[in-house]
């Protein structure tokens, strides 16, 4: 387990770990309501993170196509 | 008539390109069902996501949300999860299946614990809890075809053309079909998701906004999770069990072995997540239905989306709805048939019949594939109950692969042998199975724990026992294990 690895714990910890208080239907925000919100909101930083893993994780590198 | 004429051009033109799709290619089991490991990021990207965006989610997430609520958003946290998770777990596991020329799950477990007998279990489990899914498939596609043709053709039919459609390709072009299609199919699907997902909102209130806030009036509650039930605990516990089990299921599997590199997956990883936010959209057609076609009990919910279509647009567009809906069932479909053919000629007929000639066995597998389809199609239509548990279960007996497969992914010193890999599944299998018909829960089992406790997923219950299992079974067996392998090392 390379440290670059454990960056891929943090949507589940962002996602699900924050359930308990985004549990609620107010504020809307864009529209939504909070729980949707909150989920739509680590959907995107999930994808962010992976980017971001996939950018550091030296085998990418090492490995030929 | 027009719509019907619409759903038919696109039929022909899946045909068309699922056909065209497998000329020229010498169709061995490797290139028929994991296309000779050839897929760029961009196919197993459709593949994949082909494999989500079912008439499941087109029907049932919309359907879910329409008739729960919340609970509904499970599907969108694990798929996110299953994908980050696939950053770790799918380059091992496409490594040595490269190296072993592995086309399957089973194939995996055989090679891996050196066990015919584990393969055959393995593809037993993997065709129980696939067939459902085809089964599934089949009946969103009756219903999306009978509703939008405005009942001209009826369900049966529906599922007569659609079985008869998907068996002739899935014979003829195996997994380069199912990939040909689904480029038509995401852009399709893509596109009237999310039109459907803002137009109607905007339509019959004025945008989102308006439209929670009267939910929120009518029926307080449905915008957040329940106390109990389908509370938080179960959001979570069933999240991380779907994670863990998703790429189990062999059609997955096998979509994930057609990757033509590691990198493929890693960069998936980027994309996928977004891709999920489809659903969101989908999401947003049934929370209009809930206020605009009041009155779907039960499993009616599923009609959610396409009876608020029916109301609101002309007929043309609604054979679009229906060619679309028609497409996200047969790509499916066509890969799961493909996977249960695959399972069954070289996991369980093989060995069996002591029959060595790769071509033979890729005989048997396109044959088993009109075969399954037919029995699918008859638990369609005369399925009852039976078929209601097996689906309940489906996903649950598929997680037993989990523990056995991660173990042997260990880089050394794997501390599961056959025997306790074996004995852990059907344990494992045997307590989801217990569980699901006795509708045994946690909350009656211990009456007494919090609701929180009680709300945990069963599955919990039976990836327990076959943990338990497995490492018994393997510690114990463990002498016997190293004796034979000292008597029979000479053979490898």
């Amino acid at each position: 387990m390379k440290p670059i690895h454990v960056l891929g714990l943090i949507p589940f910890i962002g996602m699900l770990g924050g359930l308990p208080f985004a549990n609620k239907a107010t504020p809307l925000v864009l529209g939504l309501p909070f729980l949707l919100f909150w989920i739509v909101l680590w959907v995107i930083l999930t994808s962010v993170v992976m980017a971001i893993v996939n950018f550091l994780d030296p085998s990418n590198r090492e490995e030929e196509v | 008539m027009s719509a019907m004429l619409i759903m038919l051009a696109f039929l022909i033109a899946a045909i068309f390109l699922a056909i065209q799709s497998g000329w020229g290619k010498k169709m061995n089991l490797e290139q028929w069902a994991v296309g000779g490991r050839g897929f760029g990021t961009v196919f197993v990207f459709l593949l994949l996501a082909g494999e989500f965006f079912t008439t499941f989610t087109f029907l049932g997430g919309s359907g879910m949300i329409y008739q729960v609520g919340s609970p509904a958003y499970y599907v969108l946290m694990y798929l996110t999860l299953a994908y980050v998770f696939s950053y770790y777990l799918l380059p091992p596991i496409w490594r040595y299946a490269k190296e072993h020329r592995i086309v399957s799950i089973s194939d995996f477990f055989r090679s891996k614990y050196e066990s015919s007998l584990l393969g055959m279990l393995v593809a037993v489990v993997g065709m129980v809890g696939s067939v459902p899914i085809v089964v599934l498939q089949l009946k969103g596609l009756g219903i999306i075809v009978s509703e939008t043709s405005y009942g001209m053709i009826s369900p049966t039919l529906a599922m007569w053309i659609g079985t008869i459609v998907v068996t002739v390709y899935v014979m003829i072009s195996g997994i380069h079909g199912a990939a040909r299609t689904a480029i038509i199919k995401d852009i399709t699907i893509v596109m009237i998701v999310v039109f459907l997902g803002i137009y109607l909102p905007y339509h019959y209130y004025d945008g989102f906004k308006p439209m929670f806030e009267a939910i929120q009036a009518t029926k307080p509650g449905h915008l957040t999770l329940p106390d109990k039930g389908q509370s938080l605990s179960w959001v979570i516990s069933t999240v991380l069990l779907t994670v863990v089990g998703f790429y189990m299921q062999p059609g997955l599997f096998a979509a994930a072995l057609s990757a033509k590199s590691v990198k493929v997956f890693r960069r998936n990883t980027i994309i996928m997540p977004l891709y999920t936010l489809m659903l969101v959209f989908v999401f947003l057609v049934g929370y209009t239905a809930i206020l605009q076609v009041p009155g779907l009990k039960g499993a009616e919910g599923d009609l959610a989306l396409l009876r608020l279509s029916i109301q609101t647009f002309d007929p043309w567009f609604i054979g679009v709805i229906g060619g679309v809906g028609l497409l996200t069932a047969l790509v499916p479909t066509s890969v799961f048939l493909l996977t249960i053919g695959t399972l069954f000629a070289k996991n369980i007929y093989q060995p069996l019949a002591k029959s060595s000639s790769e071509e033979h066995i890729a005989k048997v597998a396109k044959v088993t594939v009109p075969v399954v389809a037919l029995i699918s199609l008859y638990f369609v239509i005369n399925g009852g109950n039976a078929l209601y548990a097996l689906l309940l279960m489906s996903f649950s007996l598929i997680t037993q692969l989990f523990p056995a497969l991660l173990c042997s992914l260990l880089p050394n010193n794997n501390p599961v042998n056959k025997y306790g890999a074996a004995w852990g599944i059907l344990c494992g299998v045997a307590t989801v199975a217990y569980l699901t018909i006795s509708k045994t829960t946690i909350g009656t089992l211990f009456p007494d724990l919090p609701q929180a406790v009680k709300d945990l997923n069963t599955g919990f219950i039976a990836l327990f026992v076959n943990l338990l299992i497995t490492f018994v079974v393997s510690a114990l067996t463990r002498n016997s294990v190293a004796k034979k392998e000292t008597i029979s090392s000479p053979n490898y």
